[in-house]
């Protein structure tokens, strides 16, 4: 699989090159400022970009940026974006075209070599991976969730993370067939009605964070 | 619509003309007292007790003045210097204190002066729109009366119907005048106060010095606890947490061959705890300068504490541009603070931030559903605040009745810099 690399500090560009090679990942590109970042995505058009939120010159939400005009001009570019710091905010940002193929991590989320190939291979699939810090803010929220058991605040919480039905029915220790009826229950209790779309499982996720 | 309100404030300054002249006597009273307190001087024992509660009495009637004045428009600060420590009723010190305070004998020198100005304009603003009344009722009482040495106006003294009759639209023009006029004369008045009352350009400027010496205190103590706060911290926390990585790994190098699955083990921790330390070392950094008001400025990092608190808050931003920095980041963690406290103490169900710029002030409010009760003086969230907007000329009102709603209005004045250029901030 190609990805495209954005990261400001060589340190860690190098790490993150070396790590994505050992999993047979090939870096196509990797850059370290923010202007770069927009044209590289475009030329290679990877199966997965992984961007650090903030880039030179300004050091601001530069990568942010160009992920999200990257997704404007090939929808669904698969981006996953790494921070040092997390914001529902700048998730419902990444999410708001409605399409997946979105991730948006902390950066120490890395050093967990496993969970964060997992996460990226995901991403390039065009599933999700969000921050578990982001998704338990978003639950310790009330309002749009109030009507939703604690098991049920659970599995959306997994499903927000980004995992499978298989991967959430492993860490609650239940049955598939449990998630998938968690699952529809909370698509009931949101207000989607039933479709073949997986993309409802984005939604769901942004429902909360517009909510 | 306007007429009404021209009719109003006239009515009022009429009011307030009879208010000014009726206080003017009091002036008189009050220099026959400062008179007598100054005779008394050489007396033991009261001479030191007398004069200071006199100008007690002179500086009510001099604050009074100034709050009529601040209603007319003007307005006036005080110019009294800060009482000294231990100054004692009938004491030494505050004798002293009130005998070199240059304000002192500008207030004693303005009562005489401002009572016969006071009076004058006083009267005028109410004697010509009665006057206006009289020639207004003056045709049913002439015809009821029929007295013949009497006029008005123009004519004097009235000596036919039709005379009589001109007195109504004379009278409408008087009492037209007098509402006119009354504000303007109050206006005259307060400026006429302000010759005498306000403080001189060098007490202006020892009041400033007094205040920034103050706040500069305040800021400076903030500062240092702060720094220290920051230092604990990081000795304590991400220091020790890094020093035991690295024994971990050490002791994992030294496992490596003789047992593998130990290594593995203490690898495992050493990545737990690198997180951990991560993890503190994030909450120090958003504890100092949170990267979203780096990044976003007020109005991101504003939106994104709204959507980490518990609570539905809506947010309400209207900021042409970015302030200073140091004032962004005073104001943030104002509205986070007052955020906090919303969470913490008022039970409340929903709360709203709205942030505005206009006239070189930005203005901070807060506001909740809660319970009530806030008190600045207790808690000790508020006072930080106050301090913190302090340092910058700001200034936080609380108003928080038993019951609620809570409202915290802040401002801090301020120049934006140039518009933001932020592509995304209405993704949603």
């Amino acid at each position: 699989m190609r990805v495209v690399l954005a990261e400001d500090l060589a340190l860690l560009r190098d790490g993150l090159t070396r790590l994505l090679e050992a999993f047979e990942f090939e870096v196509v590109e990797a850059v370290d400022n923010g202007p770069a970042l927009l044209p590289a995505l475009i030329r290679h058009r990877p199966d997965v970009a992984v961007v650090d939120v903030r880039l030179p010159p300004t050091f601001t939400d530069e990568g942010l940026q160009a992920a999200i005009a990257a997704r404007g001009q090939v929808p669904g570019l698969p981006v996953l974006v790494l921070s040092q710091h997390v914001e529902p905010l700048y998730a419902r940002e990444l999410l708001s075209d409605r399409n997946g193929g979105v991730g948006y991590l902390l950066k120490d989320r890395i050093s967990n070599v496993a969970q964060f190939i997992d996460a990226v291979r995901r991403v390039a699939d065009g599933g999700t991976a969000m921050d578990p810090e982001v998704v338990s803010q978003l639950l310790a929220r009330r309002e749009p969730l109030a009507g939703l058991t604690a098991r049920e605040r659970e599995v959306l919480g997994e499903m927000a993370e980004g995992r499978s039905n298989a991967a959430i029915a492993a860490t609650l220790f239940i049955t598939e067939k449990a998630v998938s009826k968690h699952i529809n229950n909370i698509f009931t209790k949101l207000g989607m009605p039933p479709s073949d779309d997986d993309n409802r499982r984005v939604l769901a996720v942004l429902t909360y964070l517009n909510a | 619509m306007e007429t009404r309100s021209w009719a109003r404030d006239g009515l009022r300054a009429v009011g307030g003309g009879a208010g000014t002249a009726g206080l003017a006597i009091t002036n008189l009273l009050l220099v026959a007292v400062a008179l007598v307190a100054l005779v008394l001087i050489p007396v033991p024992f009261l001479g030191l007790a007398l004069l200071p509660w006199v100008m007690t009495l002179v500086r009510k009637r001099a604050d009074l003045e100034r709050r009529l004045a601040a209603r007319a428009g003007i307005a006036i600060a005080r110019p009294y210097r800060p009482r000294p420590e231990r100054a004692l009723p009938g004491g030494w010190r505050r004798f002293r204190w009130i005998v070199t305070d240059p304000a002192t004998w500008r207030d004693l020198a303005w009562l005489v002066p401002g009572a016969v100005v006071g009076l004058a304009l006083g009267l005028l603003a109410v004697a010509v729109p009665l006057y206006g009344v009289e020639g207004i009722s003056l045709l049913p009482l002439w015809l009821y009366l029929s007295v013949d040495w009497y006029g008005y106006g123009f004519f004097w003294p009235i000596e036919n119907l039709p005379q009589a009759l001109l007195s109504l639209p004379q009278g409408v023009l008087f009492l037209a005048i007098g509402l006119t006029a009354a504000p303007l004369l109050l206006r005259v008045n307060a400026l006429f106060t302000r010759l005498f009352l306000a403080p001189t350009k060098a007490a202006e400027l020892r009041l400033r010095v007094a205040q920034l010496t103050v706040t500069r205190a305040d800021t400076v103590d903030a500062q240092a606890a702060e720094l220290r706060r920051i230092e604990r911290d990081l000795h304590d926390g991400a220091q020790a947490r890094l020093v035991s990585l690295g024994m971990t790994i050490g002791l994992a190098e030294e496992l490596l061959e003789r047992d593998p699955a130990a290594a593995r083990r203490l690898l495992i921790e050493a990545r737990e705890v690198s997180s951990t330390a991560l993890l503190e070392l994030r909450n120090l950094v958003r504890g100092i300068h949170p990267p979203v008001l780096a990044e976003r400025g007020l109005d991101g990092a504003v939106r994104a504490l709204a959507m980490s608190l518990p609570m539905p808050i809506a947010v309400e931003l209207d900021l042409p541009g970015r302030p200073e920095t140091p004032v962004e980041s005073a104001a943030y963690f104002a509205v986070a603070e007052a955020l906090a406290n919303v969470v913490r103490h008022s039970r409340a169900g929903s709360a709203r931030v709205s942030i505005r710029y206009a006239g070189g002030l930005l203005a901070l409010v807060v506001s909740d559903d809660g319970r009530g009760g806030a008190d600045p003086s207790r808690g000790t969230g508020l006072r930080g605040i106050q301090r913190r907007l302090a340092a910058f000329d700001g200034t936080m009102t609380v108003s928080s009745p038993p019951g609620g709603p809570t409202v915290v209005m802040m401002e801090l004045p301020c120049v934006l810099s140039s518009p933001k250029t932020s592509p995304s901030s209405g993704t949603a």
